[in-house]
């Protein structure tokens, strides 16, 4: 049996009342729509880079409390990442929501906090949406993403 | 077998509804979900089954199973017979005029597009125009948009209220004699308006338009005479009815059907078939190609045989008084915000909470047993229009009660004291 408050945690309500990196960067050089059409979950992310460097990451959009946190948590840990360290993060989260893998919780830091979402499968996709936006970002694709 | 007419006899008084009773019918009201006792409060998504229905499937898959139609052998007959008395039952429910007027279809989705495909594709072109609402669900909007791509016909909505009911004035404005065909759902599946359909009807009618009336949403709830209504064509699917899925009825006028080709080739909907050329059944198997869902088609007879019994009059007032309890127990909530308040409406309760988000809300429901539906309910247009992504939507059955609609109360205050 599980707790509700084991999936919506402390730092997730938090994160989906004051949404961190909130908003449109003016000086974004990627952007890259995610939208989930069975929910209805659509975000943009915004990215300022620096060859191979996020120096900046941003987002909006409108969602479930899952997915605004797990965006707003992701942008949180992306900044002055390299484009292969986001990568390696990508997977790592990746594994954390979908797999019983034993997580690397120190590098994965407060996104250990989405853990919840494993047990419930219909809500992985609200999670994994900013990832998978950001990981076709990384790809240089610029064909807005959808989750099914 | 058919007890329509003698179950007007009970009375009326929701008083004297049993509600304990019924729910002893439906094995799966004693389920545990997440630890909790079950409230099943999705009944519009679909409804649960009774026994009644349940032990139907299984006597024919262990007693008779067999295909219809084409068996000289006893199951095939004794299969062939309870089929056919299904869509006597069927025609009996609507008060159609004849089982030729009957079609089985996996459901009322498969049934739109039979006719926007059959009745539409070859009668309509580029001048032609196809009136839908704003109230629709995809199921009765995507056909009439691939129809008019088809066919350079043109796609008119007839625009909603506020309070989620239809503008009539605006219909009236958009009916003339181009009009070919008015799509309606009796019921709105997203906020449970009852629409005025036998208005809209005649009024489509003086200006030479075929109606199709969605009634999907309404079986369960209502009794329905598709004669007294006038319409031309009336779909519903089985499995909201307390029957299986993957089963649904096409009632048409005969004369329209007559004149109609068929949707899909096949067994069963030929007379003859040589290397070159193919004529066709007579109605309704020209509209039932292959095999079809016979279990279905029987699962459905015993489900109308049980509102039938039950009297959909007494269950719909019964109903009326859950909705009127849930609604004022949810007006006590802050920040609660009821989406469709038409004054003439069935029992489904649309709600957001400010700052909840309605994905949320379901999942947390579900933690106390409780489910409900959450999201945009295929209606998506609808949401637009009042400027929303999603809804939470509680719909009741006859087999709902006070208690499970506290238990929704107190989820949703849960709901709230997680987000703080």
């Amino acid at each position: 049996m599980f707790d509700i408050k084991d999936l919506y945690q402390e730092v997730i309500v938090d994160h989906n009342r004051s949404p961190r990196n909130f908003g449109k960067l003016d000086d974004a050089d990627k952007t890259l729509e995610g939208y989930n059409p069975l929910c209805g979950d659509k975000l943009t992310l915004y990215l300022k880079t620096d060859g191979d460097t996020i120096n900046d990451i941003s987002f909006d959009g409108s969602g479930c409390a899952i997915s605004v946190a797990s965006a707003s948590l992701m942008t949180d840990a992306m900044k002055g990442k390299s484009m292969q360290e986001a990568e390696s993060l990508f997977n790592d989260f990746h594994d954390l929501i979908t797999t019983d893998k034993e997580a690397d919780l120190e590098e994965l830091g407060k996104l250990a906090a989405l853990a919840g979402v494993k047990a419930y499968p219909a809500r992985v996709k609200c999670a994994s949406l900013c990832w998978h936006t950001l990981h076709s970002v990384i790809e240089g694709s610029d064909t807005p993403v959808k989750t099914e | 077998m058919n007890n329509q007419n003698t179950a007007k006899s009970v009375n009326s008084d929701s008083s004297t509804f049993d509600v304990e009773k019924i729910r002893a019918d439906f094995p799966i009201l004693q389920e545990q979900v997440n630890g909790k006792p079950l409230v099943y409060l999705d009944n519009a998504a679909t409804s649960q089954k009774p026994n009644q229905v349940i032990e139907t499937l299984d006597k024919y898959y262990r007693e008779y199973n067999s295909n219809i139609h084409r068996g000289v052998h006893t199951l095939s007959e004794t299969a062939t017979a309870v089929y056919e008395t299904a869509r006597e039952k069927v025609k009996s429910f609507v008060n159609a005029n004849s089982t030729k007027e009957i079609i089985f279809v996996r459901g009322a989705t498969e049934a739109i597009n039979l006719v926007a495909q059959s009745f539409g594709r070859d009668s309509l072109g580029p001048e032609d125009e196809i009136i839908i609402t704003e109230l629709e669900h995809h199921s009765n909007i995507v056909p009439w948009q691939l129809l008019c791509e088809q066919t350079g016909a043109k796609l008119h909505y007839i625009p909603i209220n506020d309070a989620g009911e239809l503008i009539l004035e605006e219909y009236e404005k958009l009916l003339n004699k181009k009009t070919s065909i008015v799509a309606v759902g009796h019921i709105s599946n997203a906020l449970g308006t009852i629409n005025p359909i036998k208005d809209i009807i005649d009024k489509a009618h003086a200006v030479g338009a075929k109606v199709l009336v969605d009634g999907a949403q309404a079986v369960p709830h209502t009794k329905v005479d598709v004669q007294q209504l006038g319409c031309d064509f009336y779909v519903f699917s089985g499995h909201k009815l307390f029957g299986p899925t993957g089963i649904g009825v096409l009632y048409g006028r005969e004369a329209l059907l007559d004149a109609m080709p068929p949707y899909q080739g096949g067994g069963d909907m030929i007379q003859t078939v040589s290397m070159t050329k193919s004529t066709f059944n007579a109605l309704p198997h020209k509209f039932e190609a292959g095999t079809p869902h016979i279990a279905g088609v029987i699962g459905l007879g015993a489900a109308i045989d049980y509102v039938n019994e039950l009297d959909l009059d007494v269950t719909a007032q019964y109903e009326n008084e859950l909705l009127d309890y849930a609604n004022e127990q949810a007006a006590q909530i802050a920040n609660l915000l009821f989406v469709g308040t038409a004054k003439n409406k069935t029992s489904i309760l649309s709600f957001t909470l400010d700052r909840i988000h309605p994905h949320d809300i379901g999942t947390i429901l579900d933690g106390e047993g409780v489910a409900i539906r959450a999201g945009h309910h295929c209606a998506m247009p609808v949401m637009e229009r009042f400027g929303i992504p999603a809804t939470a939507r509680a719909s009741f059955a006859f087999y709902n009660t006070r208690e499970e609609v506290d238990a929704l109360i107190q989820a949703i205050d849960k709901c709230i004291n997680v987000f703080g």
